[in-house]
């Protein structure tokens, strides 16, 4: 019974694709001693086939039999030999999700000894991706070699590497104490110069999208803003408290799901979307109803009264929630990130704010240059009286552009829950910045608050890079503060002939 | 044609029931209730609380700040929503001075604040120079804010900011200004800023004498504030503020340069801001950068609206009103100050544009008229 397992193992053995391994070696993992183990598990684990990786996976899985059909037995010290091995075969594993994810783990610690099993699996190999990815981990285990020539070999297959580890090697490499050949060490120095560079346009790059990410999020605080205060002319300090009403309702909405839809919680973002912005409307509407259409026209009255109203409504979303900041989770689909370089990792959840800030976006302009209602609000702007004369029912007007302009805001704080802190001061971070925003795009434009909102977010980042958070942010305030100097009209101004406005 | 001589036209300014009721004002404040406070035993009903001084002795520095907003907005229409920063440095000029002279009494026992040895700097920052003058740290307290002022308000005004333009960057600058003083490195003790003073000039700071001392001082400062607006008002400068207000485009095509009187009055109304923030530190015995808080500044601007703008007792009336409702909710009920707060902002924009004093002038007429 026992020999027929064995032989129909040994027939498994041949009749597969196995007749490449050393039989020698096949049978010496049965052996008594863990050395003559460990010995037959690298000596397989080199060998780079994939019968080799099937073999140790049953040897590890316990269900691998001897020639007498009993099980091989394995003890801590051949376990831990054996995973190891199995990492690096991993490479030839046919899913290549499994051979990407393990070379990243190899190159992480890679070891001289690896050599020659990492160049088999590269010529193996016919994803590009992975491929490249072999080539500098096998020049990593190969850059201390005993040969020059390999050496040199590995030291220019590093110039296309893109990790900050392999910078420091290549910089070592390239002094005379740890090299003795000039061609080695100048051709490492070259390396060395091309993954600097490589690596700075990766930072640069991962600097720009960090300041796009942020000037989205400048640009959904803002764009509300751009209209009830650049279109309409409405001073709205009260447009913070909007944001925070955005956030309390996907806060809301959150809640909602997890207690009735919990098979369906992570799609309580999208739910949120209308919620919030009909939420942030309706209290725009109220505002506007009770209070500010008393002020039109007196922009400073307008400015006080709508402070007050905002710390009203600070003070209910205290009452309400409690003073303490709230907890909003991304959803499943939103966290992780999305690895463009080794060094660069973006964020799952900041490149869904710049696609929703895109999409309010679109929608913005889509209302007002594509709508009956858009041109009724452009019309009243430029022209109240005349827009009156011809039937354009101004103080409805007034009340829709600002409960769209609300929604909005309500829209940024959806996204704002996403990645700030939810609480009932929340919105008072945002004012300031959302009002450089505007002025800085030029009132009644929406242009120019999106160059500015972008712009913003990017020299923020970049001065953020070498000089700190809180010095980039003073920085970029003075900066507002000098350009407004210089332009008061801001970056687009609207062409007039208004001696005051 | 003789000038009639400054004093004359100074001290004529303010009419002859206003130097009445300063004078009544004078007689409470300097004499009155230090004596209350001072010579009355504890027990007495008629004895002031050193809680009573230490509150109006606050609110009345918030008048000069009140009375200085409302040169700049009542009089001239500019609204300053940075008003704080102005307050505030002329508070950590002179609260430079009460951090040296706390001396060796710090919880280290070190010639430096207790920040800098806590933070491990070795010597004092530059610009901590000359601190342990009295003198020097006055001339800071006239000079800093003042400055600050001349230089954002010659830009500001010179290309013709105006409006909610000025009002927001203003807002921008206190807000970069506490984000800046919120920084260790800043040297100006960060989130804490200055607290635990020990002495002035070599006194206890927490003596009765010494806290009437600074109460009579600010009482004095007040009324000499009012005094020097009601001349300032009256006169042709204050003749040309209002119609910059009123009419800035106009004041301009008959010859007028707006930009001098604007950065005189604004940079006066800043150098009264700083003095109303030297004299508070040491009654309040704190100053940190949230004074500099965008919201902060924004409530002088409450306290000049609720008393009455264009008129000089309006804000004074205003800072009491607002900042004794703050006294009296905070304690009795916290959870609805902010209401109130918000609901008066709403309340004197949409009902009251001239505040008490203008609602109290409108009863007045309507009871000549009947």
């Amino acid at each position: 019974m026992r020999h027929f397992f064995f032989a129909l193992l040994m027939l498994c053995l041949s009749l597969a694709a196995h007749a490449a391994l050393d039989p020698a070696a096949v049978r010496q993992l049965a052996a008594e001693e863990s050395d003559d183990k460990i010995a037959a598990i690298q000596k397989l684990a080199l060998t780079a086939e994939p019968d080799a990786l099937a073999l140790l996976q049953q040897l590890a899985d316990g269900t691998l039999k001897d020639e007498n059909g009993e099980d091989i037995t394995i003890n801590n010290r051949v376990r831990r030999e054996l995973d190891g091995a199995l990492a690096v075969l991993k490479l030839i594993d046919p899913d290549t999700k499994v051979r990407y994810k393990a070379v990243k783990e190899i190159a992480t610690n890679v070891d001289a000894g690896m050599a020659p099993m990492l160049a088999r699996a590269r010529d193996r190999e016919t994803e590009p991706k992975i491929r490249a990815l072999l080539i500098e981990v096998h020049a990593l285990a190969t850059l201390k070699d005993a040969d020059p020539q390999i050496r040199l070999a590995a030291a220019k297959a590093l110039a296309t590497s893109a990790d900050p580890n392999t910078k420091a090697l290549l910089k070592a490499q390239s002094e005379p104490a740890n090299e003795t050949e000039v061609d080695v060490r100048r051709a490492a120095f070259q390396s060395y110069l091309a993954v600097k560079d490589r690596l700075t346009l990766a930072e640069t790059l991962g600097r720009i999208f960090s300041g796009l990410s942020l000037g989205s999020i400048l640009l959904l605080a803002a764009l509300g803003l751009a209209i009830t205060y650049g279109v309409m002319g409405v001073i709205n300090m009260a447009h913070g408290e909007l944001l925070m009403i955005g956030a309390y309702a996907t806060y809301g909405m959150q809640g909602l799901f997890r207690a009735h839809f919990p098979a369906h919680e992570d799609w309580y973002l999208l739910a949120a979307v209308p919620v919030a912005f009909f939420a942030a409307a309706a209290v725009g509407i109220l505002l506007e109803r009770t209070v500010i259409r008393w002020l039109y026209g007196r922009a400073l009255e307008t400015l006080l009264a709508t402070w007050g109203l905002s710390l009203m409504l600070i003070q209910a979303a205290r009452v309400i929630f409690g003073a303490q900041n709230v907890e909003v989770a991304n959803p499943e689909w939103m966290s992780g990130g999305l690895e463009i370089l080794p060094s660069i990792v973006l964020p799952l959840n900041r490149i869904v704010i710049v696609g929703f800030a895109l999409f309010v976006l679109v929608l913005v302009w889509v209302l007002m240059n594509r709508t009956r209602l858009g041109m009724f609000v452009r019309a009243v702007t430029q022209n109240r009286g005349m827009a009156g004369c011809v039937g354009v029912p101004t103080g409805r007007i007034d009340t829709v552009a600002f409960a769209l302009g609300a929604g909005i805001a309500g829209l940024g704080g959806v996204a704002l829950s996403q990645i700030a802190n939810v609480g009932p001061d929340m919105g008072q971070g945002y004012i300031v910045d959302s009002f450089m925003v505007v002025v800085l795009g030029g009132v009644g434009q929406l242009a120019g608050a999106v160059w500015a909102a972008l712009g913003l977010g990017i020299v923020t980042k970049f001065i953020e890079s070498w000089a700190g958070a809180v010095i980039a942010k003073i920085v970029v305030l003075v900066f507002i503060i000098m350009f407004i100097q210089k332009r008061p009209q801001g970056l687009f101004a609207l062409k007039g002939r208004f001696v005051e406005s | 044609m003789s000038r009639t001589p400054f004093i004359v036209r100074f001290l004529g300014a303010t009419p002859k029931q206003g130097w009445i009721a300063i004078a009544i004002a004078a007689a409470i404040t300097l004499v009155l209730l230090p004596a209350l406070h001072l010579l009355v035993p504890a027990s007495s009903p008629f004895h002031v609380s050193a809680y009573v001084i230490t509150l109006v002795g606050k609110i009345m520095c918030y008048a000069i700040v009140a009375v200085a907003m409302d040169l700049i907005w009542g009089y001239t229409g500019i609204l300053s929503l940075g008003h704080g920063v102005f307050f505030a440095l002329g508070g950590y000029a002179f609260g430079m001075y009460l951090m040296r002279q706390i001396g060796r009494d710090g919880s280290y026992q070190s010639d430096l604040p207790d920040f800098m040895v806590f933070l491990d700097w070795k010597a004092l920052p530059w610009y901590w120079t000359g601190s342990d003058s009295f003198l020097w740290s006055l001339l800071l307290v006239l000079v800093v804010p003042a400055l600050v002022a001349l230089v954002f308000g010659f830009f500001a005004f010179r290309s013709r900011i105006k409006g909610v333009y000025f009002s927001i960057i203003t807002q921008a600058l206190t807000f970069a200004a506490m984000l800046f003083f919120f920084r260790n490195e800043t040297g100006f003790g960060g989130n804490n800023g200055f607290t635990d003073f020990k002495r002035i000039l070599g006194h206890s700071i927490t003596a009765p004498e010494m806290r009437v001392t600074l109460f009579a001082l600010t009482a004095a400062m007040l009324l000499g504030t009012l005094v020097l607006g009601r001349y300032l008002v009256t006169s042709k400068f204050g003749r040309v503020l209002a119609a910059i207000r009123d009419a800035e485009s106009r004041v301009m095509f008959i010859g007028y340069n707006p930009l001098h009187y604007k950065l005189f009055i604004w940079t006066l109304s800043a150098l009264l801001c700083g003095i109303a923030g030297a004299l508070y530190v040491p009654q309040v015995g704190i100053i940190n950068p949230g004074e500099m808080s965008p919201a902060n500044s924004i409530e002088i601007a409450i306290w000049v609206a609720v008393g009455g703008r264009a008129t000089l007792v309006g804000p004074v009336l205003g800072a009491f009103i607002v900042n004794l409702a703050k006294s009296f909710f905070t304690v009795a009920f916290p959870e609805y100050w902010l209401f109130f707060l918000g609901a008066l902002f709403v309340v004197v924009t949409l009902w009251l544009p001239d505040g008490v004093v203008g609602l109290w002038r409108k009863l007045r007429n309507k009871g000549v008229a009947a």
